[in-house]
C-alpha cells in the first residue's frame, strides 16, 4: 500500500472493533451488553495514568519485568549471518508473556469490581498465569483446558490447581484450546453479573484484540529501546511464533510504523501444510470466516465447519488467529511463514545446546524460523527474535518425541 | 408477508398460543430427520426453528452440541439442510420454517448465494446466534431486504437503553431468550419471565415468543400463558439422542403443543 494512502498502521480497530475486514463483535445477544461495558471500563483505563502506574509496579515487582534483550552469540556465529537477539520473554515470572497480558486483565476486573475470573488455555501458561495472579488477589479461578490438551500439558495442570485454581477438562468437540474457548464462553453467558472472562490471547470479540495486544506491547516497546541502546538504531527483522498471536502482536505494535523493519510471524506448520489440515497454519492454509466473536483467516472445511488443526505445541494449536495478524497478512505489512514439528523440534536442541536456553516449542518455531534465514544474511543485519516461553512445561513432549523416557515411576 | 406473519396473524385471531418446535437438521441422518419435520404439524407445531450444524455451537449446551456432531458426522451440510427444507415444502406449503445456527457456514457459502438458495427452499426467517445488531449489515439487511424475517434474541441482559437497538430490524416475532445461560439449562420460572416479556411486549408489536429450558407440557402450558408462545428444543432432541422412533418423539411433540395451546 503505497505510503501516502496510509500513515500510521498503528490506529486500528475502528469503533466497531474492525482490522479492515477483520475482527467485529460476533456473540450472542447475552454477551453483548457485557462486552460493551469491558470496553467502556477499558477505554477509560487506558487513559487513567494510575492504571498503568499499578501495571507498571506489578510488572516490575511481580513479572520481573523488563525482561532483558540478549545477543545470542553462539547462534550468530553458528549461523555465520545476522546478528541474532533474543527479547528473553520467558524469564517472567511463571515463565511466559502471557501474564503481561493477565496483569492487565485482572486490574481491570477488580476495578469493575468481577469476583470470578474464568480463562481458556491450551499449553496451560495462559491458564497458569490467570491462576497466578488470581492467588495474588484472593479471586475465584475456574480454568477451561481441553482434556486432550490436560493430557500432555500435566505439569501445568498440576500448578494450576497448587495455586488454588479450579481446572475443568473440556470434552465437548475434540478437546482442544478452541473447545475450551468455546465453553468459557459458554460459563460467561452463565455467569453474567460477577464474572470476567480473561482471554489469553488477541482474538475474540472486539475490544479483547486490542486489549490484549495493548497490554502485550510492552514487549516491543522495551525492545526498541533495549535495542537502540545495544546498537544504536532498531532491528531489521523482528520474529515471533504465533497461536493466537498476543506475543507476536505485543513484539511487532510498536515497530508497525517503522517501515524499515521487516515483520514475521511464525505459525505452527505440524506435518506440513497439507490438505489433510495436519497444521495449524490459519494464514497459510485458511479462508476468512467467523469464530469467537471475530473475523479473521479460519482452518474450515468446505462447508464452513471449523477444524482442528495439529500442532506438537498445545499452543499454537488454534485454528484461528487474532484479526490484527489476518489485516496486517492481507495489506501486506508483515510476513507469515509456516514451520513443521519437526523444524521446531531441531531448534528446541539447538537451543539448548547453543545457549543453554531451554525453550517452549512455541518459539522454538519462531526460532527455527531465524536459523532458516539468518545463514542467507549479511553480518551487519539485526534480527530481534521474541522467546516468549521457557520449555519446562514441554520436557514430556520433547522426551517423547526423542523416544526418551523420563516417566522415572 | 412471510409465512411467519400469516401464522402469528391466524394464532392471534384465534386466540391462540404459538408452540415452536427446535430439532437440528440431519439429526441423526437425513432421512430420519426429514421424516421427523414431516411430521411436527401434524402433532401441533405452529413453527419449525431448523437447527443448522455447526462445529462451535457456543450458545449451546452438551444437547445440541451432540445433536450437531451427529448430524455433522452423518455428513450433514449447509446445502443439504437446505434440501430438507426444499424437500419439507413438497407437501407443506404454510408451515413457516426457521433456520437457527452460527454465521460462518452462511458467510462461507456467501450471503447473497444463501439468502437466493434459502428463499428457494422455501425458508420464512432466520436466527443467526452470533449476529447481533451491532453486525446488521452482514446478514440482517440483506436478509430483510431478501424478503426473509430476521428474528432476533432479546435476554436477561437487553436493558433498556439497549431494547430498542435489538428491536430495530428484527422482524417475524422477538424470541426472548427467559436465562442467561445456554440451550437445554434450568427450566425458568413464569413468574419470573412475565415481566420481561411485558418489558419487551411495552417496546414492540411483534409476537414475543419464550424460549430456553423449557421440556415439559406444564411449563410450555406456563410460559406460553405469559407470552405469545413457547420454544422447546433440547427436550425434544434428547429424544433423538435415546434413540426414539419418530412417532414416539412427534407423541412427545404433540404432548408439549398441546400443553402451549392450553394456555
Ligand atoms: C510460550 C507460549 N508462546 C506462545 C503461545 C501462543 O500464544 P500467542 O500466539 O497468543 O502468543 C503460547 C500459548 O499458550 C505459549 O504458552
Amino acid at each position: 500500500m503505497p505510503e501516502d494512502l496510509i500513515n500510521s498502521y498503528k490506529t486500528g480497530p475502528d469503533e466497531n472493533g474492525r482490522f479492515g475486514l477483520f475482527g467485529g463483535r460476533f456473540v450472542s445477544e447475552t454477551l453483548m451488553p457485557l462486552i460493551l461495558e469491558l470496553e467502556r471500563q477499558y477505554e477509560h483505563a487506558k487513559t487513567d495514568d494510575s492504571f498503568w502506574a499499578e501495571m507498571h509496579d506489578l510488572w516490575t515487582h511481580y513479572v520481573g519485568r523488563p525482561s532483558p534483550l540478549y545477543f545470542a552469540e553462539r547462534l550468530t556465529k553458528r549461523c555465520g549471518g545476522a546478528k541474532i537477539y533474543l527479547k528473553r520473554d520467558e524469564l517472567n515470572h511463571t515463565g511466559a508473556h502471557k501474564i503481561n497480558n493477565v496483569m492487565g486483565q485482572i486490574i481491570l476486573a477488580r476495578r469493575m469490581g468481577k469476583t470470578r475470573i474464568i480463562a481458556e488455555t491450551g499449553a496451560g501458561q495462559h491458564g497458569v498465569a490467570t491462576a497466578t495472579v488470581c492467588a495474588k488477589f484472593g479471586l475465584k479461578c475456574v480454568v477451561y483446558m481441553g482434556a486432550h490438551d490436560v493430557e500432555r500439558q500435566k505439569p501445568n495442570v498440576f500448578r494450576m490447581k497448587l495455586l488454588g485454581a479450579e481446572v475443568i477438562p473440556v470434552t465437548s468437540g475434540r478437546g482442544t484450546l478452541k473447545d475450551a474457548m468455546n465453553d468459557a464462553l459458554r460459563d460467561w453467558v452463565t455467569n453474567v453479573r460477577d464474572t470476567f472472562y480473561c482471554i489469553g490471547t488477541v482474538a475474540g470479540p472486539h475490544p479483547y484484540p486490542a486489549m490484549v495486544r495493548d497490554f502485550q506491547a510492552i514487549i516491543g516497546q522495551e525492545a526498541r529501546a533495549q535495542m537502540q541502546e545495544a546498537e544504536g538504531r532498531l532491528p531489521d527483522t523482528i520474529i515471533a511464533c504465533i497461536g493466537g498471536g498476543s506475543n507476536a502482536m505485543g513484539l511487532f505494535y510498536p515497530f508497525l510504523n517503522d517501515n524499515d523493519v521487516r515483520i514475521i510471524g511464525v505459525e505452527a506448520g505440524g506435518k506440513g501444510v497439507n490438505d489433510r489440515m495436519e497444521h495449524c497454519a490459519s494464514l497459510s492454509g485458511g479462508r476468512p470466516g467467523v469464530l469467537h466473536g471475530n473475523r479473521t483467516y479460519l482452518l474450515q472445511d468446505a462447508d464452513g465447519q471449523i477444524l482442528e488443526g495439529h500442532s506438537i505445541s498445545a499452543g499454537l494449536d488454534y485454528p484461528g488467529i487474532g484479526p490484527e495478524h489476518a489485516w496486517l497478512h492481507d495489506i501486506g505489512r508483515a510476513e507469515y511463514v509456516a514451520i513443521t514439528d519437526t523444524e521446531a523440534l531441531a531448534a528446541f536442541q539447538v537451543c539448548c545446546e547453543e545457549e543453554g536456553i531451554i525453550p517452549a516449542l512455541e518459539p522454538s518455531h519462531a526460532l527455527a524460523h531465524v536459523l532458516k534465514i539468518a545463514p542467507e544474511l549479511p553480518a551487519d543485519h539485526i534480527i530481534c527474535m521474541n522467546m516468549c516461553g521457557r520449555g519446562d512445561k514441554d520436557i514430556f513432549t520433547v522426551a517423547k518425541a526423542l523416544n526418551f523416557d523420563i516417566a522415572g515411576d | 408477508m412471510t409465512r411467519i406473519d400469516r401464522k402469528f396473524a391466524e394464532l392471534a385471531e384465534a386466540k391462540r398460543k404459538a408452540f415452536v418446535a427446535y430439532v437440528m437438521a440431519g439429526d441423526p441422518d437425513y432421512d430420519t430427520s426429514l421424516e421427523l419435520i414431516r411430521g411436527l404439524p401434524g402433532a401441533g407445531v405452529d413453527v419449525i426453528e431448523l437447527g443448522m450444524p455447526f462445529t462451535d455451537p457456543m450458545a449451546d449446551g452438551p444437547t445440541i452440541q451432540l445433536a450437531g456432531q451427529r448430524a455433522l458426522e452423518a455428513g450433514q451440510t449447509l446445502r443439504k439442510t437446505l434440501d430438507m427444507a426444499r424437500a419439507f415444502r413438497e407437501t407443506d406449503q404454510t408451515t413457516p420454517i426457521v433456520m437457527m445456527g452460527y454465521y460462518n457456514p452462511i458467510y462461507n457459502r456467501g450471503v447473497d448465494r444463501f439468502l437466493e438458495d434459502a428463499r428457494e427452499a422455501g425458508i420464512d426467517g432466520l436466527i443467526i446466534v452470533d449476529l447481533p445488531p451491532e453486525e446488521d449489515a452482514e446478514l440482517c439487511l440483506p436478509a430483510q431486504a431478501a424478503g426473509l424475517n430476521f428474528i432476533r434474541l432479546a435476554t436477561p441482559t437487553t436493558d433498556d437503553a439497549r431494547l430498542p437497538a435489538v428491536l430495530n430490524n428484527t422482524s417475524g416475532f422477538v424470541y426472548y431468550v427467559s436465562i442467561t445461560g445456554i440451550t437445554g439449562a434450568a427450566a425458568p420460572q413464569a413468574s419470573d419471565v412475565a415481566p420481561e416479556v411485558s418489558r419487551i411486549k411495552a417496546a414492540t408489536e411483534l409476537p414475543v415468543i419464550v424460549g430456553f429450558g423449557i421440556r415439559t407440557p406444564e411449563s410450555a402450558r406456563a410460559i406460553a400463558g405469559i407470552a405469545d408462545g413457547a420454544v422447546v428444543g433440547s427436550a425434544i432432541v434428547k429424544q433423538i439422542e435415546e434413540g426414539r422412533p419418530v412417532p414416539e418423539i412427534l407423541d412427545f411433540v404433540r404432548g408439549l403443543a398441546d400443553g402451549a395451546h392450553a394456555a
